[in-house]
């Protein structure tokens, strides 16, 4: 054996390693999370809020979390996507130059890479120049920040795949520029923009640090826009630093709960997507 | 008025058109201002520290006691570029190799499956990977790698919040750079080959030569989401803001101590200011790190890119 392929060797060995380092980290956590969360899992945990005690070892759930995060993650995802499709819509070539699209862009990019705790003290000094405490809306509006950039994107992406004679066959029947987006751009990009949506709620049900401060926390399932709000992954961050193991896998079935909905979601993207791609023209 | 009665004289269709025009203008132009708003709103809120103590102060004294006056961010800005460090040192070289085997070397089929299965990963919530930290590196490093090193440690320390890190950016790296790596031309790698390269010979002076600007840009994006990430180090590092001598000792990071003491103590002058400095400290330097991703990308593929 030369040289040559004696390197050629060892660089194999290394890069298979790396590979079962990433794969073997990667499935871990899973797997850490799925089992022990699996076991501490129990019909109450999920039917309940948590009850006085509960984070010394009462009784009780999280479903104060569980509806917390999905009116937080859904209300996010509802108002990003208004202002989402729109910026979507309009970085097309019909109403925009390429120029004004190429800076909108930019600043998404940007946007993207901005940490979400930077966003949580943004909203929180808004909040405390408003004089509003913290509460359900302050955390949906950071989340919706969070998830404008990831969702646009995603729209844009599927967007810009539509085929440009699709287009132009509708402006020959007569058709002006909004028509053509919402009855025929829209509907074909409708895959893309689906697993963009459903992407960007995942991204917002996990982040826990834009809602510390601006969504804050509760025992009570929240009843109107203006209450404190808990949710899944500020719960998990509370009760993993309790020191009792009890509290402790409680932490543990919430992540197991939060886990199952962002892989569900993420599933859910890729089956949608393949149903809806039956609609479109090739 | 003369634009208002054009307006009114429209069909209803044309309406449609201006009206709807007009709002995604105001929705697009919202988006490019946020970012300057939250720059600006930063930099104001910091102004009253800034104005009592120089920047220069701030950033490279150690004496954090905000209820003595002191406002030393140097122990947060070292502990933050430990753990980044840390992270990267592990994740770099590892991403890089395994991106390489899974573009060049995996098939079709399994190349895919563990794309998908990367991509899934890189949508698993932080503090999902903050807890598998407490549960398995924390007493991983207490008691295995601390002793194995002759250190004492509680295993909430540097070193635990570098390594979870290094997890949680493999799929930021990993997913970019397998793209790059499928995005070099066939055409490179047949020449290479035709001149009696081996494999390795081909990816290491062809195929990595011209993936490089896109491999560069792939970890300039894994540091800044390392820079920032907040909870998964909030949970493991220990939240002390003191010069550590050590990585078995606790530190803090920019992003972990401002989510564990905000909205505290605000009744101490500055104390309020110096956490938006601090904040913008880390904007302004993920930006950086962005920028010149971008402009790496945009230089060598010209126009359009990430």
């Amino acid at each position: 054996m030369n040289f040559r392929t004696i390197e050629e060797n060892i660089f194999k060995i290394l890069m298979f390693i790396s590979l079962i380092a990433v794969m073997g980290s990667l499935i871990g956590i899973m797997a850490v999370v799925l089992i022990k969360g699996g076991a501490a899992l129990s019909i109450g945990m999920v039917t309940t809020p948590p009850e006085s005690g509960y984070y010394l070892g009462g009784e009780g759930g999280i479903l104060n979390a569980i509806v917390g995060s999905v009116y937080l993650a859904s209300g996010a995802t509802v108002l990003a996507f208004f202002i989402s499709i729109a910026i979507a819509i309009y970085l097309q070539r019909e109403f925009t130059s390429s120029k004004a699209a190429g800076i909108i862009r930019t600043s998404l990019d940007m946007l993207w890479g901005i940490p979400s705790i930077v966003y949580g003290v943004f909203c929180f000094i808004v909040m405390m120049y408003l004089g509003i405490g913290t509460c359900l809306l302050a955390g949906i509006i950071a989340l919706t920040m969070i998830e404008i950039p990831i969702m646009t994107r995603g729209m844009d992406e599927a967007i810009k795949m539509v085929p440009p004679e699709l287009k132009e066959s509708t402006y020959v029947l007569g058709s002006n520029r909004i028509e053509t987006a919402i009855k025929v751009v829209l509907r074909q990009g409708l895959p893309g923009i689906t697993s963009a949506v459903l992407l960007a709620f995942g991204r917002g049900i996990g982040d826990a640090a834009s809602i510390l401060f601006t969504a804050g926390f509760s025992d009570h399932i929240p009843a109107s826009l203006f209450d404190s709000a808990a949710a899944l992954p500020t719960m998990i961050f509370f009760l993993s630093a309790l020191p009792s193991p009890e509290v402790r896998d409680r932490a543990y079935a919430a992540a197991f709960i939060l886990l199952s909905i962002v892989l569900l979601i993420s599933l859910a993207s890729r089956l949608l997507t393949n149903k809806f791609s039956r609609y479109i023209i090739k | 008025m003369k634009i208002l009665r054009a307006f009114i004289s429209m069909d209803s269709r044309r309406k449609k058109v201006v009206i709807t025009t007009k709002l995604m203008l105001a929705a697009s132009a919202l988006v490019c201002a946020l970012l300057f708003v939250i720059i600006l709103i930063l930099f104001s809120g910091s102004l009253p520290l800034l104005k009592q103590e120089s920047i220069i102060n701030i950033l490279f004294s150690s004496f954090w006691n905000p209820g003595k006056g002191g406002f030393g961010l140097y122990p947060i800005i070292i502990g933050t570029v430990y753990v980044t460090g840390i992270a990267m040192l592990f994740s770099v070289p590892v991403s890089i190799l395994s991106s390489i085997y899974i573009a060049e070397y995996a098939e079709g089929r399994v190349r895919n499956i563990i794309k998908s299965f990367v991509d899934v990963l890189a949508g698993v919530p932080s503090v999902v990977y903050g807890m598998c930290a407490i549960i398995v590196l924390v007493p991983l490093v207490r008691d295995y790698m601390a002793p194995f090193l002759g250190a004492t440690s509680t295993g909430f320390c540097i070193l635990t919040a570098g390594m979870i890190l290094a997890i949680m950016v493999f799929p930021i790296i990993i997913s970019i750079c397998v793209d790059v790596f499928r995005a070099v031309p066939n055409e490179l790698r047949e020449v290479s080959y035709a001149i009696g390269a081996t494999k390795w010979e081909t990816i290491k002076h062809v195929v990595f030569r011209a993936a490089f600007p896109g491999v560069s840009s792939a970890v300039l994006l894994g540091f800044g989401r390392a820079f920032g990430e907040t909870m998964a180090v909030c949970m493991v590092v220990g939240n002390i803001p003191r010069l550590s001598s050590s990585v078995f000792e606790p530190g803090t990071t920019l992003a972990a101590f401002i989510a564990t003491n905000f909205g505290e103590m605000m009744s101490v002058p500055f104390y309020y200011s110096a956490m938006m400095l601090m904040a913008l400290i880390l904007i302004l330097v993920v930006l950086i790190f962005n920028i010149i991703a971008k402009i790496i990308i945009r230089k060598s593929y010209g126009g359009g890119g990430r």
